[in-house]
């Protein structure tokens, strides 16, 4: 009956697609509606032939099917997110790689942006919170079938997200660029996985919720929340895709950069801090190693990182006093994130040794490196004597990498090297070399990426109030762009190399998953001989 | 410790964490936020700003699907070189009336905020064509399409009426004007009195140098032409909107 319901879901939004394709007042919407009516359709008829007469099939034991799913979409959006950003580096040293009106940078950039954080880093998040609260819980995930429309409705609002940015539909907040009725639609998908991460905890068989639930708790509550008050908007009509925001002005850039700085601060912390809670004491078979610091830090984290979002308006129209308490509550901001990073690597106390034996360990150990090292340098960068020259340049960039692809990527690629072997019922990787060779290509990409852009921001942001001693202006805007070129183009190396990281790590995934072994020389000899 | 076995009833209670962690995570926003619609010197008082005419609104609604934000600021911090290189800083109140607003976060591009005046549309026509034809160290993708790609009147007074909705001063006779407003201030030769009427002293030309037809270009360069012009900073006193 269940399966159902859903049919009649999907049918009903195939429906109403097609007749907004019909109905709608601009191309770019019927084409988008279009595309949403396929999916749907898509969706019904795959659900229509999965239709049993036989009794329901047995539903004890964990949920694992989706988490599967979780791990394929990771894969795919990550290596999509990350050829989408080598393309556009490139875009940037070779203009003429544009191709107006679909493929210009201006479309692209949203489409990578999206593709890593949402997508990718979306679809990791998913699909660990689903096995971590079950195992923590020793629960199966509550309200049944519900899961998978939190699954393909997510993977629907990356599909029409992404098509839109190409289409040129967007309302041009920053991460937050979807129009309203993919907001709408997300809005839906985002109340169903926190009824299902809820309800689960509901029913758990341990008396006390783990901390790593904690995390993906406030994350999944507070994306909420800042998702639905950024995003208000009224449409112009219900058959358009152009919608004008509530706010105007002042108050929406501080909104939005709310919005932005805790989708960074709770998307892309909190979040994968609870995956770190999970992962890294499991992978090094060790308690995490305080229980006062983690409940000081989770309480500490959330309360102050809503704050920090002005200091990505420093000396802008913004009022002083908000600019002030932007920066303040940014440079406190310091102290819970180093709490996260030292409660991760305090807990290979009594393990380090696998550093030199685990290169899953090495992973997430780099992983909280990075995140240590990010957080350091956010509070740096947020005081307004440094933000006045780091602000509109490369560094910005580079310090969002070395976030983005130190912390959140390696932390999730370490967790899909726990998971897939696991999951897909494998005694071991296919290779641990390759996950090796994984790691020193994505390190090297990682300080590639961060070093350039750290000497390409700073070089332009002094070029740009360099003053000759006759009191003129030194440069031109044109000169110091011809000046980032060979900075561009070797950026565009350290994305390469990042990117060759994640196609080993798929081949490996997808080798481990079909149960084969590489016959390979082990990475460590082994204590009772092996090289000698 | 006594706060640790206070915190029991949090990591027992999956409603009360969940509650709690809601509150502790509302309190930023609301402090920062919320000021900004009430404290009166939020915005400053100036003379000259009005509410984007239908066809430079049209232009900004190209500028925002070309995601130009992504490369190009619209605010002018009060550093001496920005100052110099831009013109004056930006005020709160020039972006009163902007849904969303445009101040973008990085420079990839120069800043934009108050290049209205500074080319000829000739300039700016040839700049999006083919940008590194005037400036040859240019890194901006080229858009010819706009060019070739006809103005869809594309509901303009349903803009305009959405917009009047959230508080934007459109009238309603702007409201139903505003098809005939678009076209008649891409076009010189068309009477544009009522445009003057209702907006006050706005450019009227054939932006795009195509005349009789209305282009995406036109809309984009009217949208550039006026961008930074309307406050008089010759009646803003600085020390009056201390903030």
């Amino acid at each position: 009956m269940r399966s159902a319901f859903w049919i009649g879901v999907t049918g009903f939004a195939t429906l109403l697609a097609v007749i907004a394709a019909a109905k709608g007042v601009e191309p770019e919407f019927r084409a988008h509606a279009w595309i949403a009516a396929v999916c749907f359709a898509a969706a019904t008829i795959v659900m229509l032939r999965q239709v049993r007469f036989a009794p329901a099939p047995e539903t004890t034991g964990y949920q694992d099917d989706v988490v599967r799913w979780g791990i394929i979409a990771t894969v795919f959006w990550g290596l999509a997110g990350l050829l989408v950003g080598v393309v556009i580096a490139a875009q940037l040293a070779w203009p003429q790689l544009n191709v107006d009106p679909w493929f210009t940078f201006g479309r692209l950039r949203p489409l990578h942006t999206s593709a890593v954080i949402f997508a990718f880093g979306g679809n990791a998040l998913l699909c660990t919170s689903f096995y971590v609260v079950q195992r923590t819980c020793r629960a199966r995930l509550a309200l049944g079938n519900l899961v998978w429309f939190v699954f393909w409705g997510y993977q629907l609002f990356i599909v029409l997200a992404a098509t839109g940015y190409l289409l040129g539909i967007t309302q041009s907040k920053e991460y937050a660029e979807p129009e309203w009725y993919v907001d709408l639609w997300l809005t839906a998908v985002w109340v169903a996985y926190l009824a299902v991460f809820l309800f689960t905890l509901f029913r758990r068989r341990e008396p006390h919720i783990y901390v790593a639930n904690w995390f993906y708790l406030s994350f999944i509550v507070t994306v909420a929340m800042l998702h639905v008050v950024n995003n208000m908007a009224l449409p112009v009509s219900l058959v358009g895709a152009k919608s004008y925001i509530v706010f105007a002005g002042v108050q929406d850039a501080l909104t939005q950069w709310w919005y932005a700085h805790n989708a960074v601060g709770f998307f892309l912390t909190a979040g994968f801090l609870g995956m770190m809670y999970y992962f890294v004491p499991k992978q090094a078979d060790r308690p995490v190693y305080s229980y006062r610091l983690s409940i000081v830090h989770f309480w500490s984290l959330i309360f102050l990182y809503i704050w920090a979002g002005p200091h990505h308006l420093h000396y802008t129209a913004l009022p002083d006093w908000a600019q002030t308490l932007g920066m303040v509550f940014s440079v406190m901001l310091w102290m819970p994130s180093w709490g996260g990073m030292v409660n991760g690597l305090m807990t290979l106390s009594g393990a380090w040794d696998k550093i030199r034996t685990d290169p899953i360990i090495r992973m997430m150990v780099l992983a909280l490196a990075f995140y240590g090292m990010a957080t350091f340098e956010g509070p740096v960068m947020s005081i307004k004597a440094v933000n006045s020259l780091s602000h509109y340049t490369d560094w910005t960039i580079g310090h969002v990498h070395s976030g983005a692809l130190g912390w959140v990527g390696m932390i999730s690629f370490a967790a899909m090297y726990f998971l897939v072997p696991r999951l897909w019922g494998r005694e071991r990787l296919y290779s641990l070399r390759m996950i090796n060779w994984h790691f020193w290509l994505a390190t090297l990409g990682i300080m590639v990426y961060a070093a350039v852009m750290w000497v390409s921001g700073i070089q332009q942001g002094l070029m740009w109030r360099e003053y000759d001693d006759q009191g003129f202006l030194v440069y031109s805007f044109a000169e110091t762009v011809d000046a980032m070129f060979p900075y561009y183009v070797l950026r565009l190396l350290g994305g390469v190399l990042y990117l060759t990281g994640a196609v080993l790590m798929a081949w490996n995934l997808w080798m481990t998953a079909r149960g084969r072994i590489r016959d390979e020389v082990p990475l460590v000899p082994s204590a009772a001989g092996g090289h000698a | 410790m006594a706060f640790l076995s206070r915190h029991k009833s949090l990591e027992r209670n999956a409603t009360l964490l969940l509650v709690a962690s809601l509150l502790v995570v509302s309190v930023g926003g609301i402090v920062e936020i919320a000021p900004l619609f009430y404290l009166d010197n939020t915005i400053e008082k100036v003379k000259g700003m009005r509410p984007y005419t239908p066809l430079e609104l049209a232009g900004r609604n190209i500028y925002v699907r070309e995601g130009c934000y992504v490369c190009h600021s619209q605010m002018i911090r009060p550093f001496r070189d920005e100052v110099e290189r831009y013109g004056h800083y930006s005020l709160a109140a020039e972006s009163m009336y902007d849904r969303p607003f445009q101040w973008g976060s990085k420079r990839t591009g120069p800043d934009l905020a108050r290049v209205g005046g500074r080319y000829s549309d000739e300039w700016h026509v040839q700049h999006m064509i083919a940008p590194r034809s005037v400036v040859p160290e240019s890194v901006m993708p080229s858009y010819p399409s706009l060019l070739a790609t006809v103005l869809r009147d594309g509901h303009v007074s349903g803009h305009l009426e959405v917009q009047a909705a959230l508080g934007v001063p459109y009238s309603e006779e702007m409201v139903a004007n505003a098809v005939a407003d678009m076209y008649a201030q891409a076009d010189p030769e068309a009477d544009s009195d009522g445009l003057f009427a209702r907006y006050g002293p706005v450019t009227v030309r054939d932006f795009d140098g195509q005349p009789g037809r209305a282009t995406e270009m036109d809309a984009l360069v009217a949208y550039m032409q006026m961008l930074g012009t309307l406050v008089d900073f010759t009646a803003f006193r600085p020390e009056e909107n201390l903030r």
